[in-house]
């Protein structure tokens, strides 16, 4: 019996996400009486493996594979299960993201497993078993039993924080065999945007909605997000309009985030755009009409025009980081 | 070549929803069935590809795997511009037991191109299109954000972080599909609903298997604590209060 975990890197550097993953996986390890195994696909250094075993992994699994370069949704969940077997594992973690959503499924069907999908903390019961999730985008949450011998789990990013344990654990390079012919997934392009702080990593998003008027009125949103190592975001129309890339657009139909601290300004806040926002930790909101409801779902907030009020949070931000 | 849109039957987006049953039931009374946002972007972008014709695209289809209340939603499918729909007669247990009867319609009525959504609005799982595509023992491609067919072949985004990858994979395949997929979901006209009227809804019977999951409670999120308000003319105030009360910046 283990736990196996997912872990994604990025250039050989894993994301903070791998290890909230191995931080679940070890504390759910516990609660069954067992020790959580850590999968590695790619080239990543010995030195960056170990940082699994300080989140708790007991074991670590790399393999670096050619013809594992390109995520072959196919391919990729032949082998986790082949592994997952192997090991006799008991429940697999994956992160609720682009990846993860594309592989769970088909672990599930590979190992008729049960799925919870984007669960947000630990099972709530071991035997049954039992998880909590986000259901009706956000608008309700659902404990869901999950019948099967194996689990599969994806867990809702940041939402669970990391525990570091400084385990040592056991590296074990291991070689698998993926013929040439079996890699179906024809990669032609890759395009990739560099040095920017992504919306789903970051930890404080400031966001701007209909409200901030016209797109030349970003750049004190901009430099208050850069102030604060934020990331920058929008509501749908704001994307729509093109005032803002698209890949900045949160909600239903955007992206689904749950950042430490989210900054709502000149977003009314409709049911469709907190369904992508509502699990962050803290929401602020800047909003001219006090009965927005976007001031239901805030903790703080402030009823004024965006337009005046961010040059002053600026400032007082410069203020704060002593400039 | 023959396309194929899964749809899921789900609340209008605003829906205020409530539990019945000890919490363990959806209230429906008073709640509007739409088409999943996704799935009809899903629907408008095979209907836009079979537009072409240089897209060979013979055939647009939905399917769909729950109740004969649920045939509104398929109608309006139908409406909107899609062929013929398929309907498995059982109330959806949980995403393996939809992926698994939607595999048994495929299987007897074969796809070159399916389409499923990145969510259901309602469970929110994420689930059923690559459960299908495991099912079937096909590829999948998720976070698929466009779809264009060259000389027969699909050319697909996928959107990762921070970027996209252009590829091509052989079909039969399953896309699961997300934002950027179609603009606008197509509207139905007046036409389109007086044809849907005479288009097929197939109707069959599910194959018997079990679930693997099920909901056992439902609950509403806690409110959260009421706002606390700042003074426009101090904005310095917000940064003291998340700097030393909410200790986050
Ligand atoms: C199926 C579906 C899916 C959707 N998905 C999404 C989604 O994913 N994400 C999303 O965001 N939306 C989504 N929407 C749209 C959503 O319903 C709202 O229309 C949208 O979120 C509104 O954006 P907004 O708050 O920027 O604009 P508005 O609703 O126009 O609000 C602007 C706000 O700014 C305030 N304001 C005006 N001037 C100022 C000023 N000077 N200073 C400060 N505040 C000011 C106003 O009081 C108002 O509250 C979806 C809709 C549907 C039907
Ligand atoms: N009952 C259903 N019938 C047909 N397709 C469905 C059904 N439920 C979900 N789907 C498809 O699967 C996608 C993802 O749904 P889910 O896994 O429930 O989040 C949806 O966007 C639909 O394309």
């Amino acid at each position: 019996m283990s736990v196996l975990v997912f872990t994604e890197n990025w250039d050989g550097k894993f994301k903070k996400l791998s290890f909230e993953l191995i931080s679940y996986a070890t504390k759910l390890a516990e609660m069954l009486n067992t020790k959580s195994i850590a999968l590695s696909i790619g080239e990543v250094e010995k030195s960056e493996l170990e940082k699994l075993g300080k989140y708790g992994a007991h074991k670590i699994i790399s393999i670096i594979n050619k013809n594992l370069d390109i995520l072959d949704n196919q391919v990729y969940s032949q082998l986790i299960a082949d592994i997952a077997q192997k090991e006799e594992v008991t429940v697999i973690v994956l992160a609720n993201n682009n990846v993860g959503k594309a592989l769970a499924p088909r672990l599930s069907v590979r190992l008729k497993a049960g799925l919870g999908a984007g669960v947000t903390k630990l099972p709530v019961n071991i035997d049954p078993f039992v998880v909590y999730k986000k259901v009706y985008s956000g608008n309700a949450f659902a404990e869901v039993r999950i019948k099967s011998e194996i689990k599969i789990l994806t867990i809702a990013q940041n939402s669970f924080d990391l525990i570091e344990t400084y385990n040592h654990a056991e590296i074990v390079n291991t070689e698998v065999f993926v013929a040439d012919g079996q890699v179906k997934t024809q990669m032609l392009e890759v395009q990739k945007q560099t040095g920017k702080i992504l919306l789903t990593d970051a930890e404080i998003v400031v966001s701007g909605g209909r409200g901030m008027k016209t797109p030349d009125n970003w750049g004190p949103l901009i430099e208050m997000a850069s102030l604060l190592g934020a990331a920058t975001a929008c509501s749908r129309p704001v994307s729509d309009e093109g005032w803002r890339p698209h890949e900045e657009h949160t909600g239903q139909t955007g992206k689904i985030i749950s950042p430490n601290l989210y900054f709502a300004i000149g977003i009314s806040g409709a049911t469709q755009h907190l369904a992508g926002v509502s699990s962050s930790k803290v929401i602020v909101a800047i909003n001219t009409d006090k009965d927005a409801p976007i001031f239901e779902a805030a903790n703080y907030g402030i009823v004024g025009d965006a337009i005046k009020v961010l040059p002053k949070l600026v400032d007082a931000i410069k203020e704060l980081k002593g400039k | 070549m023959k396309i194929l849109v899964c749809i899921s039957n789900v609340p209008d987006t605003t829906t205020k929803v409530k539990f019945i049953d000890n919490s363990r039931t959806l209230d429906t009374v008073g709640v509007q069935w739409v088409i999943n946002p996704w799935d009809e972007l899903a629907l408008t972008r095979a209907l836009e590809l079979k537009d072409d014709p240089a897209n060979g695209i013979q055939q647009v289809a939905v399917a769909h795997v729950g109740l004969v209340s649920a045939e509104p939603t398929i109608r309006k499918a139908l409406a909107i511009g899609a062929d013929e729909a398929f309907r498995v007669n059982s109330y959806a247990k949980d995403a393996f037991f939809v992926a698994a009867q939607l595999s048994e319609v495929i299987k007897t009525n074969p796809f070159d191109i399916i389409l499923c959504g990145i969510e259901s609005s309602d469970y929110n799982g994420s689930s059923v299109g690559g459960m299908l595509s495991e099912f079937l023992g096909i590829n999948s491609v998720s976070a698929v954000s466009s779809i264009k067919i060259e000389n027969g072949k699909s050319l697909i985004h996928r959107e990762i972080d921070g970027g996209k990858e252009i590829l091509t994979i052989p079909s039969p395949y399953v896309a699961i599909v997300q934002k950027g997929i179609a603009k606008e979901p197509r509207i139905a006209a007046m036409r389109g609903i007086m044809m849907a009227r005479t288009k097929p809804i197939k109707v069959s019977e599910p194959v018997d298997i079990d679930s693997l999951t099920e909901v056992i409670h439902f609950e509403l999120p806690k409110p959260r604590t009421a706002c606390k308000f700042v003074d426009p003319e101090n904005p310095k105030q917000l940064i003291e209060l998340l700097q030393n009360e909410a200790k986050i910046i």
